[in-house]
């Protein structure tokens, strides 16, 4: 064999790299126009959430407690007041594991759209990338809708609570990340099912969102100290209120932030174990 | 091994070099080596199984090369592979297209990819559709379409960035006859243009039709390389003799033929190069099946059909991957 390799500098001109930030652009401008067709049925969800939740545990349940013994243990606010903003936090959190999960199984294994955009000068971490900033807006949109109801409920109690908006979308890209590496792992969307029973649903019920954790058994107070959404739950109430002080909540933001780093790499990892076969 | 052109030399667009693909311990490709030249269409020919896929996967710069060189339009894809993509149309084996989108929504989104704009893209992809025999069907949903239009639809779609390279992994599988000769048809057209053709196949008349070399793989190897004519001048006969006997007669008339071959006297032995007896049949490979028939007949050979056909690409794929199925 005489046959020499060609050196780059011989070979046909290719075009130059795009720059990252335009190639995560392509992926989140397929996802939007992807959503473009499916939006019809969101939007009745994103706006029902917030006034069904606010009006039934708020108002409904509210009544009961603000006249029993709950008004002293929860300092003072009414019940509306006191869940609206664990409300924002919990559900931002259930629709980023929903986007999470099925989305991006099926764009391993379903419609493939990762591999069409693997195909193409996309990278894995352009389409991991450009499909978390999709739901990230994704999950801003359904939060500001969540903060203009609560809003309207006049829940809020300090001008501090703008940013229940930006601490909501923490909270729920805290999963995010998350979420996507779990669901790289799967081959069937069967552990999506064991995900919402096991970890979303306790986590939406019992790290604050309905209840101070100071009323779980003394063993599973700690416990949901550790889970994201009660730092998120805590984050928003305390700004919603009008009780934050500069250090919890910037605890609150860094232990968010912790989660969302470590997601990330872990999908990143996860991601390109998957696609690049 | 570059060839010519106005005196400037001109880069191969595939360049592999004892190219290995390993999945743990299973090795898929087997240190291959293949080059091809612009404006060429060129087969991996095998059955399933053979390291077709992979190689075409690593091609695309989608899978990363385990041992060997590769490079692909002149680029290594371990340093290039994304400005490489740019540059290729790929037609995977499944389909990838979005089911949730219009024919005409994929092409667009699929153009966003190579970084055209909406606009752009959406004039590229009604000449495309065109280009397909589907702009009747540019606002159609995906899912309702035949598995021939989806296979076009992929390919009009690999078209989008006007690439350098067509890869095309088993473009015709699972379509009927019909759907099969307008896909050859659209292929053949874009290779008159010019357009580079890389595909796989275990058909052999695909392979016939579209290609001008190809390699036979077998278990991550190539067998054999050249023009499919030249591959059965040089892996078969220019006839094969076709005998079939009554059923439980077929193993005994097998063996003696076999026996009338080998002697030494007989003007068969000249003739036949090749025996094979099979459970239902017995192929005799000759350049002169007639004459080859006769010498049969005055042997006292008596078949109950005997059909003299010309040599083709099958025989020559049987012959080197064998009949049985390795799975």
């Amino acid at each position: 064999m005489t046959t020499t390799l060609p050196t780059a500098a011989a070979a046909p001109a290719l075009p130059p790299a795009p720059s990252t930030a335009r190639l995560v652009g392509r992926a989140v401008d397929f996802w939007r126009l992807q959503f473009k067709r499916t939006w019809r049925g969101t939007w009745a969800s994103t706006v029902l959430t917030p006034l069904g939740f606010l009006a039934a545990m708020g108002l409904g349940l509210g009544s009961i407690v603000d006249n029993g013994s709950g008004a002293s243990t929860l300092g003072g606010v009414s019940y509306l007041d006191y869940i609206a903003p664990g409300l924002l936090a919990a559900s931002i959190m259930q629709q980023a594991s929903f986007e999470s999960s099925y989305p991006v199984l099926g764009a391993i294994k379903w419609a493939k759209q990762y591999h069409a955009q693997l195909a193409t000068p996309l990278r894995v971490r352009d389409a991991l990338a450009g499909h978390v900033l999709w739901v990230a807006l994704r999950l801003s949109i359904s939060a500001l809708v969540f903060v203009v109801v609560m809003a309207l409920f006049s829940t809020f109690h300090s001008w501090w609570a703008v940013l229940c908006l930006p601490a909501a979308v923490l909270t729920g890209l805290a999963f995010v990340p998350g979420i996507f590496a779990f669901a790289a792992t799967l081959e069937t969307d069967s552990g999506f099912a064991l995900l919402f029973r096991f970890a979303i649903m306790p986590m939406f019920l019992f790290s604050g969102t309905f209840f101070p954790v100071s009323q779980l058994p003394d063993w599973l107070e700690p416990i949901a100290y550790l889970t994201p959404l009660w730092h998120g739950v805590d984050l928003c109430r305390d700004l919603a209120l009008g009780t934050a002080s500069l250090l919890p909540a910037l605890g609150h933001v860094a232990y968010l932030l912790l989660w969302v780093a470590g997601g990330y790499a872990l999908a990143l990892r996860h991601f390109t174990r998957r696609l690049v076969t | 091994m570059l060839s010519k052109v106005d005196g400037v030399s001109e880069q191969p667009m595939i360049v592999a070099h004892g190219l290995v693909k390993r999945f743990g311990d299973f090795t898929a490709v087997d240190g291959i080596d293949v080059e091809v030249s612009r404006g060429e269409a060129f087969g991996f020919l095998g059955p399933n199984g053979a390291g077709k896929s992979s190689t075409m996967r690593m091609i695309g710069c989608v899978s990363p090369v385990t041992d060997g060189t590769l490079r692909v339009l002149g680029h290594d894809p371990a340093v290039d592979g994304a400005r490489i993509r740019a540059r290729l149309g790929v037609v995977p084996q499944e389909d990838t297209l979005d089911f949730e989108l219009s024919v005409m929504e994929n092409l667009i989104v699929y153009g966003r990819y190579f970084g055209m704009s909406h606009k752009q893209a959406t004039e590229r992809g009604r000449e495309l559709l065109e280009f397909v025999q589907l702009e009747e069907r540019a606002t159609s949903q995906v899912e309702p379409l035949s598995g021939g239009m989806k296979r076009r639809l992929t390919i009009a779609r690999s078209l989008i960035n006007d690439p350098d390279m067509l890869l095309l992994d088993e473009p015709t599988t699972g379509l009927d006859p019909q759907a099969r000769h307008v896909v050859w048809d659209r292929l053949f057209r874009l290779k008159q243009r010019g357009v580079t053709l890389v595909l796989t196949t275990h058909y052999m008349d695909e392979a016939e039709q579209l290609c001008d070399r190809l390699v036979v793989m077998d278990r991550g190897r190539i067998a054999a390389e050249g023009s499919p004519v030249a591959l059965i001048r040089d892996w078969s006969t220019r006839e094969v003799v076709e005998l079939r006997f009554a059923a439980d007669d077929t193993e005994t008339s097998g063996e003696k033929i076999e026996a009338l071959v080998e002697q030494p006297e007989r003007p068969l032995r000249a003739l036949v190069s090749r025996v094979e007896v099979l459970p239902d049949r017995v192929l005799l490979y000759s350049d002169d099946g007639d004459a080859t028939v006769g010498e049969l007949h005055r042997a006292g050979v008596e078949p109950q059909s005997v059909l003299v056909r010309r040599s083709s690409l099958e025989d020559v794929f049987l012959r080197l991957t064998g009949r049985s199925l390795v799975e």
